[in-house]
Order: C-alpha cells, then structure tokens, then sequence
C-alpha cells in the first residue's frame, strides 16, 4: 500500500469534478445530451459528463506508476468519488434554494434529470457518485492490467464512441447504399444500436490486438520486400485514388455534407493565407478577416442585380478584379503597421478588421454597400451556360482554388522568398543585415495572404447570394488563426488538418456551435501548453524533432568513447 | 584610396557618446583589429558601419560611395558582411539555408519566378545550392548541410555564422569577437583561417577580438578605443608598447611598470 | 534600433499622407462645425453633457487600463484577456448580488452597504478569474517566445467569454438602477447626471489609491522591482510568481470595480461586454504610455473624451450620416496612429527605450 497517495487521487479527483461541474452549469451537457452515442443508451452528454472520472482514474495511477492492483483500484475509485463531489453539492445546492435557475440559466430541471439519472436529487446523487467511482476504477484498471489487453481494449471504446458520435454522417453517406432494413438494424433514431456498438467494440479490439501482436510486422515484412517500381507505383495508386475520391467526393457526401465541406474549403483557403502572413513571415495578423470582406463585397458591388450593383459584370470576370483589390488592400494597410513588431502588430491589425467592419455597418457607406441590410441579390456564377448553384457544383470551384493555393504556397516555401520569409520570422535585424529587404519582403507577405482571403470572400459572397456586415467579425479572424495553430503554423497539410478538426466537427456536430469559440479558446492555451508545433507540424519544426533525436544519439555515442 | 573611410566618426545615445570624433580607414587586402576595454565601443562601431545605427556626426566611405544613412541590407548589398558576437544564426533554418540566405544580394529571381517554376529560377536556385555546398566545405562542414543551425555544436555554428557572411562575396568582412568561448587548439584554428580567408579569397578583413594572441599574431595594423575614443593606432609591436594603451587596459599606476604580458 | 530612420522612401511618404488626411478631416470637420454650423445646432449644454459622459466613460477606460498597464510593465505581455476579467466580476456581481439586493429592496434602503457588496463581490471574481488565468494559460509560457503567450492569452478571452456566456445566458442582464442616484446634480450652474459624477469620483478615488499602493506599500515596490528586473528582484529575495500574481490581481480588482461603475451608467450587462472596452482601455494605455499608471489615467480620460466630442464636432461637421456609429473607428484609429507614429505614448518615455 506503500504507492498510495490518497491526497493526489482527492486533489485530482476534485479537479476533475470542478470541469465536469463547469461543462454541466454552462449547458454543455444538456446540449451535447441530445445527440445519442448509443441509442436511448448513452449520450454524447454522458460521454462528457463521465469522461472526467475514467480519465482522472487513470491518469492518478499513471502520475505515480502504480502498477499493484490494490494501491491502484482505490486509487482509481477514490479520485472517481470526488469526480462526483462537486456535482453532488450542485445537486444538493438545488434542494435547499430550488431557484438557483434564475442565476445561473443553464441548471435546469433536465440537466438535474441527467445527472441524477432521473431519480431525485439525493438518491440520484449517491447514485452519480457510485457510478463514478466505479468508472474511476475502470480507469484505474487499464493502467494495471497488461498494455497488450488494455491498449486495444481503450482504442476500441474510443473508436465506437467516435463512430457513435459520426453515426448521422456515416448514416447519411450509408443510406443510398444500404438497403432499409440493414440501416435500421445498425442505426437507432438517433445514434449507432447497442447491438452495432457491440459488434463494433468487438471488431475493432480484436483487429487492433491481432495488429499489434502480428500483422504490423507481417505488413512491414512487405513494405520492406518491395522493390523500388513497387513503392512508386503504389504510391502513385494511392495518389490518383485520393485525387479521385476528392473528385467524387459531393456525390457520395449529398448536399448537407457537402455544404460543410465547403465551408471547410473556404477556411483552408483563408488559413492558406493566413498561413503565409503568421506561419511562413511571423507577422501575427488579427484583422485577417478585412481582406476576406473586402473581397465579398467587390464581388457583391460588381456582380449584384440589385440596386447596389454598378458593374453587373459576371462572376469570371470580377473574380480576378476581387482578388487584386484584396491585394492592394493587404499592401495599403500592411504599410503602417511594417516597423512593428510582434504584439503591437496583432493589437493594431485587430485595430484594422474592427475599422472595417464598423465601416461596413455604419451609415457613412450604406449608398455603397447597404450598411446593415448588406448586398442582395448577387447572382450565382455561370461557366458555359452552366449556372453553378448547389452545393455541390460549388465544391469544384473551391476545391481548385484550394489547390491553386496550396501549389502557390509550396512553390513559395521552397523558394528564395521562402526563406526571405523563414529568416525574418527568426531574426529580423539579421535578415536585414543578409541584404533582405524587409519592406517588400513583409508586404509581399500581406498581398499574398490578402489575394487568398480575397478570393474565399468572393466565392462566399457567390455562394450565398447575399452578404451582410455581421458576416465579417472578428471570430472569422479568431477561427482562422486557431486553426493554422491547431493544425501547426507554417505547415500547409497542417492548414488542412486543422480547417477539418474546427471548422468541419462542430458543423457536423451542431450542438457545438453554442460552445464552439469556447473549446476554440481552451483548445489555444492546451496546444501552446503541449503541443505547441500543431497536430502536423511544418516540414522545419519535424526537421527539428529530427535533430533533437539526433542530438541524443550523439550524446550517446560520445557516453560510450 | 582606402577600402573603407570612418571620417571622423561620432554616435551618441542620449547623453551618452558611444563613439566619438572616430577617423579610420582600411586599405584593400589588410587584416585590421579593433580592440579596446569592454563597452569602448566597437561594437556599436560596427553597427554604425553596417547601417544598424545611424551614426550622428561624420561619414563612413565605402569603395568610394558614402555608406551614410543607408539601410543594413543595402550596405550588405555594397560589400560589407559581418558577424555576430553571440552568434545570430537563424536557429531553426538549416546551415544549407542560411548559407542560401546569406547569398541573398547575389539572388535575382523573383517570387513569380518560382510560383511558374521558370527554368532560370530554378537554374539560379540550383546554382546557389551547389556554391552553398562549396561554401559549407570550405568552413568544415561538409556533410552538415541538413543539420538545423542551432543543434550544430558551437565551433561549428561560428564557421557557418562566417560560411554565411562569405556567402554575398563580400569585400570587407567584419568579425565580432571570432574566437569567444573557444579552447586554445581551435582559436589558433580560427586565426589560421582568418588568414585563409584574406590570402585565398582576398577579402579584407576587420576584426573585433579580446584575445590577444589572435590579436597581435594577424593584425597588420590595430586601432585600440577607449570610450569611444582612439587612443592609439599602429603595427602589434607599437601598440604593445604604448603606455596609453597599459593605462586603458591595466589602470593608471600600472602603465609605469608593466608591459601587456599577453604578447610574450 | 529605435533610432534607426531609413532614407525617406515611399513609405514614409504614405504615412505622412495618412496623418496629413487625418489632420485634415479632422480641422476641417471642426471648422466647418463651429463656423458654418454644420449638422446639428448644440447648446453649450449638450456640449458640456458630451465632455462629462466622456469623462465618466473615460474614468471607465483609465480603470480597465490600469490592468494592461499593470501587466505590461512586469511581463511585457498584452493581457488580451484582461477585457473578460473585466466581464467576469461583473456579471457574476450582478447576477448573484445586485439584483436579488435590488429585488429584496435592501439596495435602495442601503446604497452604500450594497454597493460596497456588489463592488466587492465583483473585485474578489474577477481576482479569481485573473489569477487562475495568470496560472494555467500564463506562468508556464513565462520564457516562451513573445506570440506565445499574447495566443494563449487570445485563447483565454475567448474561453472565459463563452464560460461566462455558458453561465449566465447570452442575453442582455438588466443592471438595478439605485434611487439615490437618480436626477443630476448641480455643479456651479452645470447640471450633471449623478451616475456620471460618483463614476467619475469613485475612479479617481482609485486610480489614486492604486497609485499610493504602488509607489508606497511594500508590495507595491516588489511589483516595481519585478518590472524593472526579474531576475535581480529574485536574488534579492522577492518571491517572482507571487508577485506577477499580486499584479495580475490588482489590475483585475480594477476592472472589476471599473466593471460594476460600467453596470451603473448602461445598466445593463452582458457576456460580451469586456471586448470593446477592453480594447478602447488597451488603446488609452497605449495613448498613455503603456507601463505607466497616470499615463492610463490621462489616456483613458483623453480617449472617452475624443470619443464622446469627436462625433457631433468633426464628423458631423464634415457632414457624415450617423456619426455617433463611427465612436468606436475613431478609438481604433487612435490606437493605430499612435503605435504607429509615437508607440512609447504621449507622455510615456522610459518604457520604450527599455523594451529596446
């Protein structure tokens, strides 16, 4: 009993309670609980609710590396318990001063329902607490018991869980496929079946235990045998089918679907910028947002039917003239702001988007661009007396506007103005003292950057028909920027990665979009904390993990002289 | 005609007079030092050549054409390169890049060049690369081109800080303070290389150093500051023996009877 | 390297063009006001009515400014957050506090008393709020490059707004209107709004405490010490983190009070309220000299001042629709220009050469 160390699993153990308490009085377990993992069995809202025990469990008998069962089971269930202590006070604050819902708006009679599994507070509430200890127990559990067992076991949970949550995607991708019956056997009304998630559970441990235990060395036997025209064209296969699965992607995702694809597309897009702006030249742009309205009103004002329309040209033709504003706009105001640096950049950039969109509501430049009531009637863009209306026919034109970015982007990477832009994000006097010049090396950044923004707002201001000022805020600024962070700043696939983590979840997942800026802002100061290179860090920053190895090794080499 | 001309050169901070009423000048081909007491300014010397100060009173020539009030990258572009005396490589560039980097005055192709991929931007870039590579061995580092500068052990990041400033083809190179933090066996190494630099490449060269040994074995000519001020000028063996050099170095009293033991 | 000037190139050109256009617009909106009375006819009242309502929402500015300047001077960091530490005394204040106080009737029967409460309850929130901040997105981040933290700390302005939001509903919180402070007061013949006038007084009361704690108390040294030098103030014995903490934490106070004043002349709070005037008060530290306590003082009343004036006397003057929309451009183009043509503020100095 030497390893236990109850005051760890209590203190942990409260923290965690004090988030599961925070996710249930901000509404996020109410809202989340709508969508069934499970059907009619456990919801998304439970999954939040009781992940904090099963983590805390786990991660107390991690911390200290227990690995005896009995230190590490009471471990596991005590801190589980006071997971369930600050929930079980909530529960009994509502008992003594039932009118706590005035205060706090969230605390409603269905959250207590949820969280007292319907059975009044105290009994509900001791309930709670058993079922967390038990679940801080389970956690405790797969850090004692062998990795071979536990390692598949937790992926195959994890994996349901995940499915379960996608299952109205899968659904919605399965359904012209399936035949009715099969359907309604996998899927309930709202989330996966038990029986599905049994099976799944089953398949996927099985598979990945098998994996592990044989098959990744029989695979990599292989991999190793192959010649080398084998590995170029496997490669070459695998390229062509993801291209082809790129382009028939609409017709297999439907129009929903597709219609958040398009909206992933549009901030790839502006993260391809915005990437180029922060990620390649170190300039942190918060305004970014101006450069994407100032393209969607150009191409509202040029293309409009309505009464604010002066060009009527068609879309074709103002795209480019879109895109060149945008430019000159990203030049204009990139120059005050170029012998700033750092911190005082950001402020002053925000300074900017805020003047643009105060602008674009204000009265003084309604006879322009309509002021609130925005741009009507801006018609859809046509290409050989094919006019371009769904969501799907859409699609094209973002995707080739996202592979034109992305081909300008590594071209630009890998050449001089590449490393024009890497060396003044690393010292900018130095670069300076190179022969660099700094000016038109930071505002070539900003026109760039501007140019791709310009682009997405003209598509966006195609594909909806209509623009209005409040489409333009901050948060579009904010959203960006997380997610070239998130994805790894300077990184392109990273760009891609991280457009598909923040902007395509929580459209899947429409219970999101209350909370969303909120796990965007928890999400900023978790991956600077941990993982501040992103989910797919440039091709530098892995050179560098690259090094450090190397680096170890050396140091190694030379112990051993 | 000199290579450079410092005409009486002054630059303040404030109240402060970092260096003051400085003449000097450099003839084509030489090994010239720089050496004082710390904070007698040659530092902010160097800054003033490079553009990184403006200096306030005076005017430095350069091959003639007045290097007064231009940026740092259009000095570079002149002929002056430098070095750092706390090495400014760039940290998570590879030595390869910031060779490239350093070759920035030589580069011509531009941005659209290489978003069309036009043969001549990528014939520039694959010539940049290979000198990049001649210029990498030539400093003893062949076969570290991929490394990422700053896992690159210190000896090795001075020579790629010198690969790097070599890189624009300079005409005068300005060293801070070469062999700071290095062991004997590799600043006789460095000296033997600073030399090299001059016989082979023909670049002149100035050069900020404490160490004396270095000092006095390639110098042809040495200018000792003092606040900012030139208090001698001459060969290594006249400045040994100058008593307003002891007296700087060692403090009043001591000039009387010592001579600057280092020399021996 | 701030003394470096490049030759007079096009840039410089372009910014002497941007001030030029700005001094334009501004002379020729406020002759054209005085001397051929465009727009709309105001009495020498209306006009003083502007000055104190942007006196009042200055004293606001200079409060919530006080904690960018605070933290600024010790870390070198923009405390983009520091808007929600603002939001978040307040909100919980007058949800928790001020109305039920104002629904049982004790507010009006003890204004003191219940203000004293609310103000309190608001301070001791948002100290929370700013030193769990301080901690978690913060302090671990102390030696990371400059952008590091100013993300977290974007990261955390958003996360507590959309907590806050979480906790109290995303609509608009009525703020209970006191009855003692309704009706003006006289002042030599000038009528003034009460609520403006103990706004106003109740700020410099603080503003001026803070600065007494500051330069006087022992802590107040430390927190000097620790702005001048981190590391020579850790070998002299003064305790870094707790330290940056207690800074974290007087800014915070600050705003939070500032807050419960901002709930007594809008009457009326909500989840999104810490961000423009968290940005008008980083723009008034700025205008003030960032680092510097009357600096934020005279910034914040300066910048609710020209805010308050600028519409009816230069935009309306250059006959522009709907000038009071154009407030907030007018504060953003103030930050602009100065981070742009004088970054170490009006009257501020020192801190510039030291972040050099």
């Amino acid at each position: 009993m030497a390893q236990l160390d109850v005051r760890d699993a209590i203190r942990k153990g409260l923290l965690a309670g004090v988030i599961a308490l925070g996710l249930s009085v901000i509404g996020m377990v109410e809202a989340f609980d709508q969508r069934d993992v499970i059907t009619d069995v456990f919801s998304l809202g439970q999954l939040l609710l009781f992940a904090a025990p099963a983590v805390v469990g786990f991660l107390v008998v991690k911390g200290r590396d227990i690995r005896a069962y009995g230190p590490a089971l009471i471990s596991g269930a005590l801190a589980g318990v006071f997971a369930a202590i600050p929930i079980f006070l909530l529960l009994m604050l509502t008992l003594i001063y039932p009118g706590l819902r005035a205060q706090l708006v969230n605390v409603s009679p269905t959250l207590i329902g949820i969280l007292t599994f319907g059975s009044g507070q105290i009994v509900g509430g001791l309930l709670l607490t058993a079922v967390m200890g038990v679940l801080g127990l389970v956690g405790a559990t797969t850090h004692v018991i062998p990795d071979r067992i536990s390692d598949p076991l937790v992926l195959g949970v994890g994996w349901t869980l995940l499915i379960g949550v996608l299952s109205e995607v899968l659904l919605n991708i399965l359904r012209p496929l399936l035949p009715r019956g099969v359907l309604r056997f996998l899927f309930g009304t709202k989330g996966i079946t038990l029986v599905t998630a049994v099976i799944l559970l089953v398949l996927i441990t099985v598979g990945i235990a098998w994996w592990r235990a044989q098959g990744r060395e029989r695979y990599q036997k292989r991999i190793a045998a192959r010649s080398a025209v084998q590995v170029a064209n496997a490669r070459r296969t695998s390229l062509g089918a993801g291209l082809l699965l790129l382009l028939v992607l609409p017709f297999i995702l439907g129009t929903y679907l597709t219609e958040v694809v398009d909206n992933v597309g549009l901030y790839v897009l502006m993260g391809l910028g915005l990437n180029i702006v922060v990620g390649f030249a170190g300039l942190l742009d918060l305004g970014y947002v101006a450069f994407f309205a100032i393209g969607a009103y150009m191409m509202g004002i040029l293309t409009s039917q309505g009464d604010l329309g002066v060009g009527g040209i068609s879309f074709w033709l103002a795209l480019p003239i879109c895109v060149a504003t945008s430019t000159i706009a990203g030049i204009i105001l990139g120059t005050p702001v170029l012998r700033m640096r750092g911190d005082y950049l950001a402020i002053v950039t925000l300074g900017f988007g805020e003047i643009i969109r105060v602008l674009a509501t204000s009265d003084l430049l309604k006879p322009v661009i309509g002021g609130a009531q925005g741009i009507l009637q801006i018609p859809k863009p046509e290409i050989f007396g094919f006019t371009i209306l769904q969501p799907q026919h859409f699609y094209y034109v973002i995707l080739a506007s996202v592979f034109l970015a992305l081909f300008i982007s590594s071209r630009l990477r890998d050449s001089r103005l590449g490393r024009q832009w890497m060396s003044l994000r690393e010292d900018e006097d130095v670069a300076e003292a190179m022969g660099i010049h700094l000016v038109k090396t930071k505002l070539l950044a900003f026109g760039i950057g501007a140019a791709f923004s310009g682009l997405a707002g003209a598509i966006f201001a195609a594909r909806l028909s209509s623009i209005f000022p409040h489409s333009f805020n901050l948060l579009i600024s904010i959203n960006v920027l997380s997610l070239i962070i998130v994805g790894g700043m300077g990184s392109l696939p990273g760009v891609v990665v991280g457009a598909l983590v923040l902007v395509g979840l929580p459209e899947l997942l429409r219970e999101f979009a209350e909370y969303r800026l909120l796990l965007y802002g928890a999400l900023l100061i978790a991956m600077m904390l941990r993982k501040p290179d992103g989910l797919w860090p440039s091709p530098v920053r892995r050179r560098e993990l690259k090094a450090e190895e190397q680096e170890k090794l050396m140091m190694q080499a030379e112990g051993l002289e | 005609m000199p290579l450079l001309d410092a005409i009486k050169v002054t630059k303040r901070f404030g109240g402060l007079t970092a260096v003051n009423n400085l003449s000097f000048s450099i003839e084509k081909g030489a090994i010239v030092s720089i050496i004082g007491p710390n904070g007698a300014g040659k530092t902010t010397f160097f800054n003033c050549i490079t553009g990184f100060y403006q200096i306030d009173e005076g005017d430095i020539v350069f091959d003639g054409r007045s290097a007064k009030g231009r940026s740092p990258d259009q000095i570079t572009r002149m002929g002056i390169s430098r070095t750092y005396q706390n090495i400014r490589l760039f940290a998570h560039m590879t030595a390869l890049e910031n060779i490239l980097v350093g070759m920035e005055p030589r580069l011509h192709s531009t941005w659209l060049g290489a978003i069309f991929g036009l043969r001549s931007t990528l014939q520039e870039e694959e010539r940049a690369l290979d000198e990049a590579r001649e210029l990498l061995n030539f400093v003893g580092l062949t076969g570290k081109g991929d490394w990422l500068a700053k896992s690159l052990p210190y000896g090795d990041q001075r020579r790629l800080e010198i690969a790097r400033a070599l890189a624009s083809k300079p005409k005068l190179l300005l060293l801070d303070e070469p062999t700071a933090g290095m062991n004997p066996r590799e600043t006789a190494h460095t000296t033997t290389f600073i030399k090299q630099l001059r016989d082979e490449l023909g670049i002149t060269i100035l050069l900020i150093e404490h160490d004396m040994r270095v000092v006095m074995g390639i110098s042809e000519d040495i200018t000792v500051l003092d606040y900012g001020e030139k208090i001698a000028k001459g060969t290594p063996v006249e400045i040994q023996n100058n008593p307003r050099v002891i007296e700087a170095y060692l403090g009043r009293g001591a000039a009387a009877s010592a001579t600057i033991e280092v020399a021996s | 390297m701030s003394q470096r000037f490049k030759d007079i190139d096009y840039i410089d050109l372009l910014l002497w063009l941007f001030r030029a256009v700005i001094i334009i617009i501004v002379i020729w909106g406020t002759v054209a006001k005085i001397f051929l009375g465009r727009g709309n006819a105001y009495t020498a009242d209306d006009w003083i009515d502007f000055f104190v309502s942007g006196l009042s929402q200055g004293s606001l500015y200079a409060l919530i400014a006080l904690g960018y300047t605070l933290v600024y001077g010790v870390l070198f960091m923009i405390n983009f957050a520091h808007g929600e530490f603002f939001m978040s005394g307040t909100m919980t204040a007058t949800v928790f506090v001020a109305l039920p106080l104002s629904a049982s009737g004790f507010l009006d029967e003890h204004p003191i008393i219940g203000m004293l409460a609310i103000m309190l309850t608001a301070m001791l929130i948002s100290i929370g709020v700013a030193v769990l901040t301080e901690r978690v997105a913060y302090r671990p981040l102390r030696r990371a490059p400059r952008l590091v933290p100013l993300i977290t700390a974007i990261g955390a302005s958003f996360f507590w707004q959309y907590f806050f939001r979480g906790l109290y509903g995303s609509s608009l919180v009525p703020f209970p209107e006191l009855a003692v402070l309704q009706g003006k007061y006289n002042l030599f013949g000038i009528e003034i709004l009460k609520t403006r006038a103990v706004v106003v007084v109740a700020s410099v009361v603080m503003l001026v405490g803070l600065y007494f704690f500051v330069m006087r108390t022992k802590t107040g040294k430390a927190i000097r010490a620790v702005a001048e030098d981190k590391d020579v103030a850790a070998l002299m014995g003064i305790d870094v983190d707790r330290t940056i903490a207690i800074t974290f934490a007087t800014g915070a106070a600050m705003a939070g009070a500032a807050g419960v004043l901002y709930g007594l002349v809008f009457r009326q709070v909500h989840f999104f309220m810490g961000f423009v005037p968290g940005i008008k008060a980083f723009t008034a530290a700025v205008l003030g000299g960032i680092g510097s306590i009357p600096g934020a003082a005279l910034g914040g009343l300066f910048l609710g001042v020209i805010e308050a004036v600028g519409p009816p006397l230069f935009l309306e003057g250059l006959g522009i629709p709907g000038g009071h929309q154009l407030k907030d451009v007018i504060a953003f183009t103030m930050l602009v220009l100065v981070l742009i043509f004088r970054p170490q503020g009006i009257i501020g100095e020192r801190l510039a050469e030291k972040k050099a």
